[in-house]
């Protein structure tokens, strides 16, 4: 295992090149701070299909092809799409799939999904078996909405801790080497650490950010002792959807540790709506961190505004029908590291 | 591996989490609520004024109209607005129970009239139905063998 550090973190010698994103949200997610950067966003969040699920596939193949096109490619150019989303069979990345027609591995990782795809994306890539993929996650409100809560229509409050599935898809181009059409030249990633599934007893499925911090937590910590690191290698931690709660218990559960995060985190949950528009917690769902990375955050190291990110996407691997048999709700974060190189 | 205190991290949530703002969502609740049951006393009014019904008829008829009015702001989008913000005050109602029923009925229409609209319309009715039916029974049997069948 001459690439294995410590329990679970993987380094990738030929540190695979990032080459291009892209993203598509619905309007609510452009009305929040990050709502100029998003390449589309979608007027109407059926966009004109029969039904909400019919859009989020569409919004999954487009945002593959939107992000090939920005390097001059083409579904055909690649060796392999790793992607997924929230619902069951996860639909919407297998019948994008079907439209995109290329080699698929679908997985789910609830809204670890964009970590753990271009975990994924970079260990194929980094062992030469493949030289260019897709890393794809995608979320809908509405879609998400009625396979986990209620209706839309229906009449109801939400808890101060609950959070809105993010309407969004995010893509990231994993290549590698760096060709002169790609959109970012000196995004590297060099590691990664494989998430443990972490549960600490948390019922309430309208509080997903305090069930997924002690995973974050986890992975966090054993990243940094893994690699004999500080937090100050890092200018930036970000996490995926533990909304302004989840941070909180997050930044609590790692000073108990002795990491101090202050300074240093971000969560996408908390950048992709403005507090103003009421949506207590925060942003959440899988296209919560892929389109904030997608749209913000690697424009952040390309441009040298941060020279090394740790990025975590944490899931709460909930389901309607254990949560009804009295089951808590487990957690993920799979986190990968991105460099600029110089 | 990390060790977790699962014991003591629920605590810290259940501690720190922000809660529910009850005293504000009462007030809502009671105006709201107060105010559909308003509407629908009008209504009696206007019925029993209007049109010459019988007790029972009277209050068959605003029921009707009432449900009529839950549905139709479902299907205009509205009821979940006001439902946001009144939460009880608008569930508890029967305008809230025709927008329990048709809200589903709105979101399955993609899987088909029979296992879409018609199954999942009583998804969130249903268990009222249920056991509120077998409580007027359980009732209605006692008031029978206790009440001496007068009820």
């Amino acid at each position: 295992m001459k690439n294995h550090r410590g329990k679970r973190t993987l380094l990738f010698p030929s540190a695979p090149h990032i080459a291009s994103a892209a993203s598509i949200v619905s309007k609510t997610e452009a009305q929040g701070p990050l709502g100029q950067l998003f390449d589309m966003v979608l007027e109407d969040d059926t966009w004109g299909e029969d039904s909400f699920e019919k859009a989020e596939c569409r919004m999954f193949e487009e945002v593959v092809r939107m992000a090939l096109a920005k390097m001059q490619r083409t579904p055909a150019d690649l060796d392999c799409l790793f992607g997924g989303d929230l619902l069951n069979q996860i639909i919407t990345a297998n019948y994008a799939a079907r439209q995109l027609n290329t080699p698929f591995l679908g997985l789910y990782g609830a809204c670890s999904t964009m970590a753990e795809s271009l975990l994924l994306g970079s260990v194929l890539v980094d062992g030469g078996f493949a030289g260019r993929v897709a890393c794809v996650a995608s979320s809908h409100f509405s879609t998400a909405e009625r396979q986990y809560r209620y209706p839309l229509e229906m009449g109801t409050t939400e808890p101060e801790t609950s959070q809105r599935t993010v309407t969004g898809s995010g893509c990231v181009i994993v290549t590698e080497a760096p060709s002169p059409d790609d959109v970012f030249h000196k995004i590297r990633i060099r590691a990664g650490t494989i998430g443990r599934v972490v549960d600490l007893g948390i019922t309430d499925a309208a509080n997903m950010g305090a069930a997924m911090a002690p995973a974050a937590c986890d992975t966090i910590v054993t990243h940094l002792k893994d690699l004999e690191r500080q937090v100050s290698y890092y200018d930036l931690i970000i996490t995926g959807d533990l909304g302004r709660f989840g941070s909180e218990m997050l930044f609590s559960l790692c000073k108990d540790r002795g990491v101090d995060l202050s300074g240093r985190h971000i969560d996408c949950g908390c950048m992709i709506f403005h507090p103003e528009q009421n949506f207590h917690c925060g942003g959440s769902g899988c296209g919560c961190s892929a389109v904030t990375l997608a749209a913000n955050l690697l424009d952040k190291v390309e441009s040298g505004g941060v020279q090394r990110m740790l990025f975590l996407a944490t899931g709460a691997l909930l389901s309607p029908s254990a949560t009804m048999q009295g089951e808590s709700i487990p957690g993920i974060a799979h986190a990968v590291v991105l460099e600029r190189e110089d | 591996m990390e060790h977790f205190d699962a014991k003591q991290y629920r605590a810290q949530v259940n501690e720190r989490m922000p809660k529910s703002k009850t005293l504000r969502y009462c007030v809502h609740a009671f105006w709201t609520g107060g105010l559909i049951c308003i509407i629908g006393q009008l209504v009696t009014d206007a019925l029993k004024s209007w049109c010459s019904l019988s007790e029972d008829a009277l209050s068959a008829g605003t029921a009707i109209i009432m449900v009529f009015l839950g549905a139709f702001l479902t299907g205009l989008g509205i009821y979940d607005k006001i439902g946001s913000y009144a939460g009880a005050g608008s569930v508890v109602p029967i305008t809230g129970f025709a927008n329990s029923i048709v809200s589903p009925a709105i979101e399955f229409k993609p899987e088909g009239y029979v296992m879409g609209v018609a199954a999942k319309m009583f998804n969130i009715a249903g268990p009222v139905l249920v056991y509120g039916i077998s409580a007027s029974i359980v009732v209605g049997l006692l008031s029978l063998l206790f009440g001496g069948g007068a009820a």
